[in-house]
C-alpha cells in the first residue's frame, strides 16, 4: 500500500495482533494437544463476548478499585533522579497493589472469568510464587477451589510465598519434573488442566502460552499503561520519552507498553535478566541471546540448544527464570518497536539497594533489572527528559535471597 | 500406498487389530533402543511407534516424562533418534515405523531437512503431539514431498465438526486419545471410546488406533474389539525401568517388555475375527 502511515494506520497495526489464529507476525499461535483445542476456542469466544460486555467491565473495574487499590500512583523518585543524574525518573506503583505485585490485575480478569464459566475448580503455575499468591488471593475471594503447581526448587526458594499460599487457603503441589523451576510447573499445569478440563480454569500468569492467553493476559495488564499514559499527561503534562519494564514472560512489561505503542517518540526499553551474563549459559534472556522456537503452546523466542531442546535458565529472581517470553514481544523485537536489553544479576542487585536507601521503597528483585537499566539511561538522558519505569513488584519476598548474597543469616 | 497403509489393509484382511507399542529413543540407553524394536516386532508389532526425548513433554505422565529424562541425560537427540531408525532398518525394511514427539526439535533441524533425513533414514510417518492442524501446514507439505504419513491425534473434546477438519490433513491412520488426561492415566472408559471411535468413523475411511490407557492384555483386547489398532506406551516403558530398578541388565530388561507385548498380542488376538 501507498497510503502514509498515519498514527491511526499505525495504532492499527498494534490494535490488529493478535490476527484471528492467535498469530503475532509468526509467533504465538496454538501449540497443544488436541485435547486442549476445544477448551482454548471456547475460553476465546466467552472472553471476547465479556470484553464487550459493560456490566463485566465494571465488575473488573469494581474490583480493581476497591480489593487492588487502583489506580497505582505515578510517583517521581526526584532524589534517586538526583543520584543517577540526567532525565526525570517516574516509578508506576504496581508494588502498592494488594498483594505487592501487578500479577493480581490478571488473576482478577481471568478469575471473574471462569466464575462467568461456572468452572469450580483453578489451577495457576508459579515460579516466584507472586502470580501464585496473586491467585490464591482471588480465590478466597471468589470462593473457588485453588491448586498451585510450583516447581521444587522454587518451593525451597520461596517459603515465605509457599505459607502465604497455604494460608489463603490454596493447594501448592511441589514439581519435581525436569529442571523443577517455572518452565516445569507450567507443563504441569497443562497436564491437570488436560485432565480436569471440564470443570478447571487454568489462570496462566504471564502473556505466553497458546492464544488466547497472550491477548487476554496483556488486555488485563494494559491497566497499566492506560493510567500511566493519563497519570504523565495529568502531572507531567506530556508523554515519557522511554519506558522501562523488566521481562520474564513479560506481563508487566506489556502492560506498560501496549498503551504506549502508538506514540511513535516514546521510546521502550524491556529488560531480560542477565544472570551471570548472556556470555555464559547461566542467564534468562531469550530475547537477547535465543532463538525462535515452539514452547508451552506458543512460537516464541526460547533459551534452546542445537537440538532444540529447552536450556536450564538463571536469574537471582525467580520470577525472570523462565527459557521463554511472551510471542508479543518476540514480534515487538523482530519490528523493532522496543529494544529488548538485559541487566545481570549484580547489576540488579545494586539497584535494589540503591532504591531501598534512596527512595525508602523496597523493589522485588525482578524488578531491580529494570530499574539497573533505567538508571544508565537516564545518565545518558537530559534533565529535560523523562522516563517511567514499572516498579512491577515489591521487595519483601526477596529479602531473605539478598540477605543470603550479602552473607547475613536470621 | 504408504508402508502403515498397506500394513492396515494386510490386517483387515486376515482379520487382525494393529498393535502398536512406544518406546523413548535412548531409554535406557542408545544402545538397548533397537534390540527392543526388534524384540517388540518378534512379539507380535505390526507397527514401532518410537518416541523423540524432548525437555518439556507436556502430554506425557510421569512414567514417559523420566523415559524422557533417561534419554535425555545421556544426549540422545533427534538426529540420534534417526540413527537409530536407520539401523532399525538394515534388519527390518517392512515394519512401518511412527516417529512421536513434539514439535520443538523438528523445526529446530527445520522441516525440510527433517523430511529429507526421516525418510532417507526409514521413517514412515510422524506424529507431533503439540502441532494441530491449525499450525500443520508447513509440515505437512514437507511430508507429503518426501512420501511421509502425518498422524493426527483426535481427543474426547474433539467437536464432531473438528474431526473433518482434523481427518482432512491426516494420512496413514488416526490416532484416537482414549481420556483425558496424559499418556498413563488409567481412566480408561471403554463406552467413551466406542462413541469417540465412532465419531471418527463417520468423517473418514482412515484406520483408527486407541492409545492411552492401555496396559494389559486386558485392557488391550476390550479395546481391540472397537478399534483398528491398539497402542501401548507407559506400560512397556515401566516395564523396562522395573526390570532395570530391580538389577536385571539390558538383555533381560528388553525380554520383559518382550513377554509383555507377547500378552497384550495374544489377548488382542483372541477377540473373534
Amino acid at each position: 500500500m501507498d497510503e502514509e502511515m498515519t498514527s491511526d494506520t499505525k495504532d492499527g497495526v498494534f490494535a490488529a495482533v493478535p490476527d484471528e489464529n492467535g498469530r503475532f507476525g509468526e509467533y504465538g499461535g496454538k501449540f497443544v494437544s488436541e485435547t486442549l483445542m476445544s477448551a482454548l476456542a471456547e475460553l476465546e469466544t466467552v472472553y471476547r463476548e465479556l470484553a464487550e460486555d459493560p456490566a463485566f467491565q465494571h465488575e473488573i473495574d469494581q474490583d480493581l478499585a476497591h480489593y487492588v487499590g487502583r489506580p497505582s500512583p505515578l510517583y517521581e523518585a526526584s532524589r534517586w533522579s538526583d543520584e543517577v543524574g540526567g532525565a526525570r525518573i517516574f516509578l508506576k506503583r504496581e508494588d502498592l497493589n494488594h498483594t505487592g505485585a501487578h500479577k493480581i490485575n490478571n488473576c482478577i480478569g481471568q478469575a471473574l472469568l471462569a466464575r462467568h464459566m461456572g468452572k469450580k475448580r483453578i489451577i495457576a503455575e508459579t515460579g516466584a510464587g507472586q502470580h501464585g499468591v496473586a491467585t490464591a488471593t482471588i480465590a478466597a475471594r471468589l470462593g473457588l477451589e485453588c491448586q498451585v503447581f510450583m516447581g521444587e526448587e522454587d518451593v525451597r526458594r520461596q517459603a515465605l510465598n509457599v505459607y502465604r499460599m497455604k494460608l489463603l487457603g490454596a493447594q501448592v503441589i511441589p514439581v519435581t519434573s525436569g529442571s523443577r523451576t517455572l518452565k516445569d510447573a507450567m507443563n504441569e499445569a497443562m497436564r491437570d488442566w488436560v485432565t480436569n478440563v471440564d470443570d478447571t480454569f487454568y489462570i496462566i500468569g504471564t502473556v505466553a502460552g497458546p492464544h488466547p492467553y497472550p491477548m487476554l493476559v496483556r488486555d488485563f495488564q494494559c491497566v497499566i499503561g492506560r493510567e500511566a499514559r493519563a497519570q504523565s499527561l495529568a502531572q507531567a503534562g506530556r508523554l515519557p520519552d522511554a519506558l522501562v519494564a523488566c521481562v520474564g514472560g513479560g506481563s508487566n512489561a506489556i502492560g506498560l507498553f501496549h498503551p504506549f505503542l502508538k506514540d511513535s517518540d516514546v521510546a521502550m526499553y524491556g529488560v531480560e535478566a542477565g544472570g551471570h551474563g548472556v556470555a555464559t549459559s547461566q542467564h534468562a534472556a531469550p530475547l537477547t541471546a535465543g532463538t525462535p522456537g515452539v514452547l508451552h503452546g506458543n512460537r516464541t523466542y526460547l533459551m534452546q540448544d542445537d537440538d532444540g531442546q529447552i536450556m536450564h535458565t538463571h536469574s537471582v529472581s525467580a520470577g525472570l527464570d523462565y527459557p521463554g517470553v511472551g510471542p508479543e514481544h518476540s514480534w515487538l523485537k523482530d519490528i523493532g518497536r522496543v529494544e529488548y536489553v538485559v541487566a545481570d544479576d549484580d547489576e540488579a542487585l545494586r539497584a535494589f539497594h540503591t532504591l531501598t536507601r534512596v527512595e525508602g521503597i523496597m523493589p522485588a528483585l525482578e524488578t531491580s533489572h529494570a530499574l539497573a537499566y533505567a538508571e544508565k539511561l537516564a545518565a545518558s538522558m537530559s534533565s529535560e527528559q523523562m522516563i517511567i519505569v514499572n516498579l512491577s513488584g515489591r521487595g519483601d519476598k526477596d529479602i531473605h535471597t539478598v540477605a543470603q548474597i550479602d552473607g547475613i543469616e536470621f | 500406498m504408504s508402508k502403515i497403509a498397506g500394513r492396515f489393509r494386510q490386517l483387515a484382511e486376515q482379520g487382525r487389530k494393529a498393535l502398536i507399542p512406544y518406546v523413548v529413543a535412548g531409554d535406557p540407553t542408545l544402545d538397548a533402543t533397537v534390540p527392543l524394536m526388534h524384540r517388540l516386532v518378534a512379539a507380535g508389532a505390526d507397527i514401532i511407534e518410537l518416541g523423540v526425548p524432548f525437555s518439556d513433554p507436556m502430554a506425557e505422565g510421569p512414567v514417559i516424562q523420566v523415559a524422557h529424562e533417561r534419554a535425555l541425560a545421556h544426549g540422545t537427540s533427534l538426529r540420534d533418534a534417526l540413527a537409530l531408525v536407520t539401523e532399525f532398518r538394515r534388519d527390518d525394511s517392512t515394519t512401518p515405523l511412527l516417529l512421536m514427539g513434539y514439535t520443538n526439535p523438528v523445526e529446530r533441524m527445520g522441516f525440510a531437512a527433517f523430511a529429507d533425513a526421516a525418510a532417507e533414514a526409514g521413517v514412515d510417518a510422524l506424529l507431533t503431539v503439540d502441532l494441530p492442524p491449525e499450525e500443520v501446514g508447513l509440515v505437512n507439505l514437507e511430508l507429503q514431498r518426501v512420501g511421509m504419513d502425518n498422524i493426527f491425534l483426535v481427543a474426547p473434546t474433539t467437536p464432531q465438526q473438528r474431526i473433518g477438519r482434523i481427518t482432512g490433513e491426516a494420512s496413514g491412520f488416526v490416532y484416537y486419545v482414549s481420556l483425558k488426561g496424559v499418556t498413563g492415566a488409567g481412566n480408561l472408559d471403554l463406552d467413551a471410546v466406542s462413541a469417540g471411535v465412532a465419531a471418527i468413523r463417520e468423517s473418514t475411511e482412515l484406520p483408527v488406533a486407541v492409545g492411552f490407557g492401555i496396559k494389559d492384555a486386558a485392557s488391550a483386547r476390550a479395546v481391540a474389539a472397537i478399534a483398528d489398532g491398539v497402542v501401548v506406551g507407559s506400560a512397556l516403558v515401566d516395564c523396562v525401568a522395573q526390570a532395570i530398578a530391580c538389577g536385571g541388565d539390558q538383555g533381560s530388561a528388553i525380554d520383559a517388555a518382550g513377554d509383555l507385548l507377547q500378552e497384550i498380542r495374544q489377548g488382542i488376538d483372541s477377540i473373534a475375527s
